[in-house]
């Protein structure tokens, strides 16, 4: 029997107005308590102000060995990236 | 007002110092962290009460004076915070009893006529409710989980609630310092700390111990042998090499 509690992944907002960030994962028995844990491990030093968690289990993932078919064909189309274009000063977070 | 503030300040930190006796010892790492981050609160909270004391009692005391030079029978804690720790039910138990007083005490001092007092507990409260609601959290687990679990939690209710009295009796410079407008009256929270630990065993499915002899002694400096212990570890750098600094 697997006595571990199962594994969450845990996402956190720095600020205001920025993206949730992945920062780790953590074991816990349900959703309030793996909030707990997260509260506990990942912000003791102020990096958040709000988390997400997820379980573990609802992430689906690509597989590395898809890489060369996944990845490999958007390295030679330069052009899809905006280089090419300006970015005002006050424009934030780019 | 001294004796009030010591009060206040010794639970703190001899409670604050048992959790810390965790540290690295949890039974998960989350757990650890979470004890270990609640000790800190704690003894945060009794810095700022013996440095406040400190400057009361003038004379250029410090707050290490306090905390490090004071032997058993002048330390103002209650009984209950002194206990041991026990297994992990034993410690859940002791904080749930401790928060659910503590709680309640620190939102009445939010009020207190003391502005620093007042300011103190203000920030303090945050803390403590978020102390509150894990260990509660942890005794419905406990209570409501399997039959070893339901058992431990239990039998550390049965064996701590005789600390419980101690918690809601005020001592004599309680009461003069409700009477002063700056302490909290027990009286008007006990209610609702006990109203908040029999919801919380309810719905652990866990059985209210019935009340019988209540233990006290601890806010007048009659202490349990394990303050000494307590005390032995933790003065024993100043008591060696007074005056040691980092």
């Amino acid at each position: 029997m697997n006595t571990e509690f199962p594994l969450w992944e845990v996402f956190i907002r720095s600020h205001g107005g920025l993206q949730h960030k992945h920062v780790g994962s953590l074991h816990a028995v349900d959703a309030t308590m793996a909030l707990e844990n997260a509260r506990d491990v990942y912000t003791r030093r102020q990096e958040g102000v709000s988390i997400w968690v997820v379980p573990s289990n609802a992430i689906t993932a690509s597989d590395p060995a898809d890489s060369d078919a996944f990845f490999e064909p958007a390295k030679d189309k330069i052009y899809r990236h905006p280089t090419f274009y300006q970015v005002p000063d006050n424009v934030k977070h780019m | 007002m001294q004796q009030y503030l010591l009060h206040i300040a010794d639970n703190a930190l001899i409670l604050g110092h048992r959790l810390s006796e965790w540290c690295g010892h949890g039974p998960a790492l989350e757990i650890d962290m979470a004890m270990t981050n609640i000790s800190l609160d704690l003894i945060g909270q009794a810095r700022n009460m013996y440095q406040y004391a400190a400057t009361l009692e003038g004379d250029g005391k410090t707050e290490d004076d306090l905390a490090y030079l004071r032997d058993v029978p002048e330390f103002r804690n209650v009984l209950l915070v002194e206990q041991v720790n026990g297994d992990f039910a034993n410690t859940i138990a002791r904080q749930f009893l401790f928060d659910t007083y503590h709680y309640f005490f620190q939102q009445q001092l939010c009020e207190s006529q003391d502005p620093q007092l007042a300011a103190m507990a203000e920030k303090s409260l945050k803390e403590v409710a978020y102390h509150l609601r894990w260990t509660s959290e942890w005794v419905i687990r406990l209570g409501d989980g399997t039959i070893e679990s339901k058992a431990r939690i239990q039998r550390a209710f049965q064996d701590l609630w005789s600390f419980r009295g101690e918690l809601l009796t005020p001592a004599l410079y309680e009461t003069e310092a409700v009477a002063a407008g700056v302490g909290v009256d027990l009286g008007a929270i006990k209610t609702a700390v006990e109203q908040k630990i029999f919801n919380v065993l309810d719905e652990a499915t866990l059985v209210r111990p019935t009340d019988g002899w209540m233990h006290a002694g601890g806010k007048t400096g009659r202490h349990s042998e394990h303050l000494g212990f307590i005390l032995a570890e933790m003065q024993f750098l100043q008591r060696a090499y007074p005056n040691a600094a980092w």
